[in-house]
């Protein structure tokens, strides 16, 4: 679908990236149109990260007032994480030291906590597995590309961690920290995720990743060695994901 | 004016060789430039023109976002070496003016609500120009948003008729323009039937004008399919080709 095509005529519901004009509905991006019971929406092949409450998110400390850090979120709104988020209810801007908790240029995990487009989102780092990003390899993809990444149940993710006995921590903005003990290993889960990347929407991917990391077709039974932290991510990036059907 | 020679010869033939309604040879491919969210490159005849959208980003200055919608800025620019004598770079009368009113030939397919407080940066640089630049810059224009993820009601897709010789004629030259009666570029939404530019300079009748309407608007459709051909290359690649072939 390009922006105009017309999807489907009748009364269906517009779910997202679609508009009723008259009475067909017409997608507003380009992507793939996917009509079910709950209505008709486009999932999208390009695009910048649009904030939605609940998403986790990888963000960069940018600067703070007396009262927040402002954190870059790769998208066009620039997050806000309140002083009393971390330091708790008794903040004080006089007692307090922003910079020793978290400082300028430092990576951060954090949950979406409100987000209506007519404020900047606000952000909280006081969930499980949430927080600060100690070390690892940063890499910016496409939001629109998050989903496939982690491919049906984590399917893709598991097979790039295992194959090189690294972790991958991935935002739902489509900011992805990499680590490991092996830089070879890192540099692989790189280049996997890359082609993910730039071949997102062509068909036999997994395949073809698997051959990229030098694996058998057969999937990875034992997955114990990827930390807890990045599952707790990754099921809730595959909740979204299982409701696109990629 | 005095016109020195025939535009049209008594095989109806113009001096490029094209009939009444035939357009130039297009070629569109999007997604030509990495660092842009979206880009396109257009070859319309002689006309050469890569065209880069940045966005939605943060507004700056910070005092000309706007609260309700995004904020689009149009920049228009022929590179010195694209004409055949020297074109000053700096921006001129009339570039100033092909900016404002491709800006405005954009706006109305855009959803600039759903993304308040942004900007969304469109660059048009003229590499070779021949006639109707401004209509190849707009269809390119096009392109690049929805290769950048933007959020559009439809395409936008731009041709010129004019009158030469006292015939009307699709998609003018340059030659044509210099030397011709009228020019009248004009962009339209093929699917929502509704002219974003219309634009006339010289003298038309009403019947002219009515002819030369019409004519532009299926150039524009003509020109629609190829727009639509280069996103459906670069999104779907070689599924498009198949489908095409069966």
């Amino acid at each position: 679908m390009v922006p105009g095509d017309r999807i489907v005529e009748g009364n269906f519901r517009p779910l997202f990236n679609v508009i009723r004009a008259g009475n067909s509905i017409v997608a507003t991006r380009i992507g793939i149109a996917e009509a079910g019971r709950e209505g008709v929406k486009v999932i999208p092949l390009s695009g910048i990260y649009i904030p939605r409450v609940n998403d986790i998110v990888i963000g960069k400390i940018m600067d703070h007032s007396s009262l927040s850090w402002g954190v870059d979120i790769n998208s066009c709104f620039s997050a806000h994480l309140p002083a009393q988020d971390v330091f708790g209810r008794d903040f004080s801007p006089a007692r307090d030291d922003m910079g020793r908790e978290l400082a300028i240029g430092d990576l951060i995990t954090a949950r979406i906590v409100a987000f209506d487009r007519t404020r900047d989102p606000m952000i909280t780092i006081q969930d499980k597995d949430l927080g600060k990003v100690p070390r690892g390899e940063l890499i910016k993809i496409s939001a629109t590309r998050v989903p496939r990444l982690i491919g049906k149940r984590g399917s893709m993710i598991q097979t790039i961690e295992y194959a090189t006995h690294t972790r991958v921590l991935i935002g739902q903005n489509g900011i992805i920290v990499v680590t490991g003990r092996d830089l070879e290993g890192i540099k692989l889960a790189v280049r996997a995720i890359r082609m993910v990347e730039e071949e997102a929407h062509t068909a036999n991917l997994t395949q073809r990743v698997k051959t990229l990391l030098g694996v058998s077709d057969s999937s990875p039974s034992d997955t114990s060695h990827v930390a807890q932290p990045q599952n707790e991510v990754g099921e809730e990036l595959n909740e979204v994901e299982k409701e696109e059907k990629i | 004016m005095t016109q020195t020679r025939s535009l049209i010869d008594e095989n109806g033939k113009r001096t490029d060789g094209r009939t009444r309604d035939q357009l130039r040879e297009i070629k569109i491919t999007a997604g030509v430039i990495k660092n842009a969210d979206g880009s396109a490159f257009i070859e319309f005849g002689m006309n050469k023109i890569v065209v880069a959208v940045y966005g939605p980003r943060e507004v700056h200055p910070k005092h000309m976002a706007l609260a309700d919608r995004c904020v689009l800025r149009c920049r228009y620019h022929m590179c010195p070496f694209s004409t055949d004598t020297r074109k000053n770079p700096a921006p001129s009368r009339r570039e100033v003016e092909i900016s404002k009113v491709m800006r405005e030939a954009l706006e109305p397919t855009l959803m600039l609500e759903d993304y308040p407080r942004a900007a969304i940066d469109v660059y048009v640089e003229v590499l070779q120009a021949d006639g109707g630049s401004r209509c190849a810059g707009i269809t390119a224009a096009s392109v690049a948003l929805a290769d950048a993820g933007i959020n559009m009601r439809d395409m936008v897709s731009a041709c010129a008729a004019g009158k030469v010789d006292d015939r009307i004629v699709l998609d003018i030259n340059d030659t044509e323009d210099k030397e011709g009666d009228a020019d009248m570029p004009v962009a339209y939404m093929p699917h929502l039937e509704q002219v974003t530019l219309l634009q006339l300079d010289g003298i038309l009748n009403e019947d002219q004008f009515n002819q030369c309407l019409d004519d532009a608007v299926n150039g524009c459709k003509m020109v629609y399919e190829f727009q639509r051909k280069a996103l459906m290359q670069k999104y779907f690649g070689n599924e498009t080709e198949l489908k095409e072939e069966q």
